[in-house]
C-alpha cells in the first residue's frame, strides 16, 4: 500500500468522522466552554487533516499551512479563556 | 530503506488518525466538560503531533522536515496550556460538574473575587 493511497482511504476518512463529532459537539455544547474546546479540538483535527492531505497529494510545502493554523489556534484558545473568565 | 520508510509514515498517521478519532468520539460522548477535556486535550495534541511527525519522516527535504518537527514541539507546547486555561476559566465560571462526580478537591478553594487558589478551603469562622 502506497503512503497516498493510505492517506486517502484511511486517514482522512477517520479525520473527516472526528471533524464531524467535533461539529456536533460544537453546535450542541450547553456551555460557551464546551464550544472552546471543541473550536480547540477542530483546529488540531484541521492540522492532522493538512498533514495527510500533504502526503496524500505529495506537495510537502504545506507544512506551513498547519504551522499557521496551530499559532492561529493557540492564540483564539487564549482569547476565548480570557473572555470566558472575565465575562462569566 | 523505502519500504521502512513508507511502514513508518503509515504506521504514525494510523496512530495520530485514530488519536484524533479517539478525541472527537470522547468530546461527543463524556458527560461533562472536565472529562470531555481530558479526552481531548491529551489525544489531540499527541495526534496532530504524531500526523506532522509522519510528515517529516516522509518529506526528503531537511527544511520540510524541520519545519513539521517544530511544529510539533509547538502543538505539545501549547495545547496543554491552552486546556490549562480554559478549565481554570470554566471552572471559575462554575461549569457545572456531572452529578456522577464523587469528588472535587477544588471546591471552596478558589476565592471569586482575587480568583486565587488557596492551598486549602478556608477555615469557617465561629462569627460566620
Amino acid at each position: 500500500m502506497t503512503i497516498e493511497a493510505f492517506m486517502l482511504w484511511g486517514a482522512m476518512p477517520a479525520l473527516a468522522a472526528s471533524a464531524v463529532c467535533a461539529t456536533i459537539r460544537l453546535l450542541k455544547g450547553p456551555s460557551l466552554a464546551d464550544r472552546a474546546v471543541a473550536v480547540d479540538l477542530l483546529g488540531a483535527i484541521c492540522i492532522g487533516f493538512v498533514a495527510a492531505f500533504a502526503l496524500a497529494v505529495d506537495e510537502p510545502m504545506l507544512v506551513d499551512v498547519a504551522l499557521a493554523i496551530a499559532l492561529i489556534g493557540f492564540l483564539g484558545t487564549v482569547a476565548f479563556a480570557r473572555y470566558i473568565e472575565r465575562g462569566a | 530503506m523505502e519500504l521502512l520508510r513508507t511502514a513508518l509514515v503509515i504506521g504514525l498517521a494510523t496512530i495520530g488518525a485514530g488519536l484524533l478519532l479517539i478525541a472527537a468520539v470522547g468530546t461527543l460522548r463524556l458527560p461533562d466538560l472536565f472529562l470531555r477535556m481530558s479526552a481531548t486535550s491529551k489525544a489531540s495534541s499527541l495526534g496532530a503531533s504524531c500526523l506532522l511527525v509522519a510528515l517529516a519522516v516522509a518529506s526528503t527535504d531537511v527544511g520540510i522536515a524541520v519545519r513539521a518537527l517544530a511544529g510539533a514541539t509547538f502543538l505539545l507546547l501549547t495545547t496543554p496550556v491552552g486546556a490549562h486555561m480554559i478549565g481554570r476559566a470554566a471552572y471559575l465560571s462554575d461549569t457545572p460538574l456531572w452529578k456522577g462526580t464523587v469528588r472535587d478537591d477544588l471546591r471552596g478553594c478558589y476565592d471569586p473575587d482575587t480568583r486565587t487558589l488557596a492551598a486549602h478551603p478556608p477555615a469557617k469562622t465561629p462569627d460566620a
